[in-house]
């Protein structure tokens, strides 16, 4: 089995996959008797060992607060803090530095954009526009900050195949919208948004635009140059970096203009108690000790993907999704959830007269890790009528002998339930 | 170290998957309450009829997998009849065998043992207890939708 699963990871277009498995230490690990499958990555992403040996590196060799001492302990965490910073900001094409705001991931992003950048903005009656596929996190801040200000959230539909509804958006966008807020790529059904497009068509009416890029960094080649956008969230932890860990990018006019998000050390220039002054960017928006070890595991992990290829990643996902679609299809009583055209790497199904969970439990006990539930994305649920899916999601390290180990184990679901 | 899934998925959890029995709403029921499930979004409604401290019928709608809806159904099937400090006790006992805490005064759980190998599965335990503490807010005539969480 071993053997068959080496022969079968090279894909046509040369990238080797099997060498890249061997970088993540736990993917030798075996679960319940059988090697580890794990094909859970859009809820977090294994760790390669370049990754785990350089937060041993800094906490074993230079753990230091940033930004403070004079000595040299301090200074290599802070040059080992920003450098992390400037590969973040390389990787995403980002004119600066100064605008990649280190967070705890994409949650933390998108709140600070509502509450430092869209809340000072809002009156009652201004709208948000985000789209009916969106995770929780890219929901529930808009909904604070409409309950803080009085302005109404707008959402865009999907169709039944999960594709943004373009027209439908551009009927919305109006005078009163204020920021459009869309996802890049779906959690919960893989769908890639036509974001080039929702861009260009927010900023013609002159609304700014975020993108929640969680499900995107480590699949797509991300240009927020090219794509405009205003700001660009995503999480470490789904990069094959730390959790605790990500960034926010900005356009540096938005975040010049915008207020501290949080206060405290670090992001003053000088405090009295008449008046503080702010630091500049990006350390206004980084109040208090960072998670300095989650920033510089993140920028490892950036640097291993680089050094893997983006593009060449992502065409191997591509085809390994090909492929487990093609396999999945050919199963009775299987509907998948989720058919755009344009997906990255996720196969969100549900089993006709088997419950998600039951398809979870079971193909746990064969070594195969997916996530069955709602994926934080309950109106997507609801829009398909099922209470949740079954999700499989791939990664770089992923191979067709892991979609055989995946089809395998649901045709013992189907044996088991007969 | 994951246990036995066929401890898990017995004959008797499937049949009751399958045909799952007091399923259906109850009209004249006395008390009610709604469980919610938020790690899967499932979803119980039991509803009972109590008279006289006894349980006269119970009825469940709702519950999602296998271990959820058949631990509701067997649920039903045990509580007919049951005087309301019966259902306490066996409230306890069934929630001590799936978690695993060594039972102190266990009462007979009769045919509500099939589900003892859910202990063996930590995050499938919240799908056997969801119906049993809807239960127990229902009893409690609280009226806000349970959590497992």
């Amino acid at each position: 089995m071993k053997m068959e699963r080496e022969v079968l990871c090279m894909l046509p277009n040369g990238f080797d996959a099997a060498r890249h498995r061997a970088d993540f230490p736990v993917l030798r690990e075996r679960v319940n008797g059988h090697p580890l499958v794990y094909l859970d990555n859009a809820a977090t992403t294994q760790k390669p060992q370049c990754v785990i040996d350089t937060l041993v590196a800094y906490y074993a060799g230079y753990n230091a607060n940033v930004h403070r001492g004079v000595h040299t302990l301090s200074q290599r965490a802070t040059d080992a803090y920003e450098a992390a910073r400037a590969t973040v900001a390389q990787f995403l094409h980002a004119p600066s530095p100064a605008g990649i705001i280190y967070t705890r991931g994409t949650t933390d992003a998108i709140n600070l954009v509502a509450q430092s950048f869209a809340r000072p903005r809002l009156v009652p009656g201004d709208e948000i526009v985000i789209s009916a596929m969106e995770h929780h996190s890219n929901i529930v801040p808009w909904q604070l900050v409409c309950a803080q200000t009085g302005a109404a959230l707008r959402v865009v539909p999907i169709d039944d195949a999960g594709e943004f509804q373009f027209d439908a958006y551009e009927t919305m966008l109006g005078p009163r919208t204020k920021l459009v807020a869309v996802t890049h790529v779906s959690n919960a059904l893989g769908s890639v948004t036509p974001i080039e497009r929702i861009v260009a068509r927010a900023h013609a009416a002159n609304v700014p635009v975020l993108v929640d890029g969680a499900q995107a960094v480590s699949h797509l080649p991300v240009d927020v140059g090219a794509l405009d956008c205003d700001f660009y969230a995503f999480s470490g932890h789904k990069i094959f970096g730390p959790t605790g860990i990500g960034a926010l990018y900005g356009k540096t006019e938005h975040l010049e203009a915008m207020p501290p998000y949080q206060g405290g050390g670090d992001m003053i220039r000088s405090v009295t108690f008449e008046k503080t002054e702010y630091n500049d960017l990006p350390y206004k928006f980084e109040a208090g000790t960072p998670n300095i070890a989650g920033a510089i595991g993140m920028g490892a992990a950036i640097d291993y993907v680089a050094g893997c290829g983006i593009h060449a990643i992502s065409v191997h996902e591509r085809e390994l999704l090909a492929y487990a679609t093609e396999q999945v299809s050919a199963i009775p009583g299987l509907r998948i959830i989720g058919t755009a055209k344009d997906k990255a790497g996720i196969v969100s199904f549900t089993l006709h007269g088997v419950h998600a969970h039951d398809v979870g439990t079971i193909l746990d006990n064969e070594g195969v890790a997916i996530r069955a539930g709602h994926h934080c994305a309950m109106p997507v649920m609801e829009q398909f009528g099922v209470a949740g899916t079954a999700r499989a999601s791939f990664a770089l390290y992923n191979t067709r002998g892991d979609v055989d180990a995946l089809v395998a184990g649901i045709d013992h679901v189907q044996r088991m339930f007969r | 170290m994951s246990g036995d899934l066929r401890d898990l998925y017995q004959e008797v959890i499937f049949d009751h998957y399958r045909r799952p029995r007091n399923c259906g709403p109850l009209a004249d029921a006395s008390h009610h309450a709604e469980g919610h499930n938020p790690l899967c979004g499932d979803r119980v409604t039991i509803r009972l009829k109590v008279d006289d401290g006894i349980v006269q019928d119970v009825r469940f709608e709702g519950a999602g997998c296998a271990i959820a809806t058949a631990s509701a159904s067997l649920m039903t099937e045990a509580l007919k009849g049951r005087k309301l400090d019966e259902v306490e006790a066996l409230f306890r006992g069934f929630h001590d065998m799936v978690t695993d805490v060594p039972a102190s005064a266990s009462p007979d759980l009769g045919k509500l043992e099939v589900l003892a190998g859910v202990r063996e599965f930590p995050a499938r335990v919240k799908c056997a207890t969801l119906a049993w503490h809807t239960l127990k807010a229902a009893l409690a005539r609280r009226p806000q939708p349970v959590s497992t969480e």
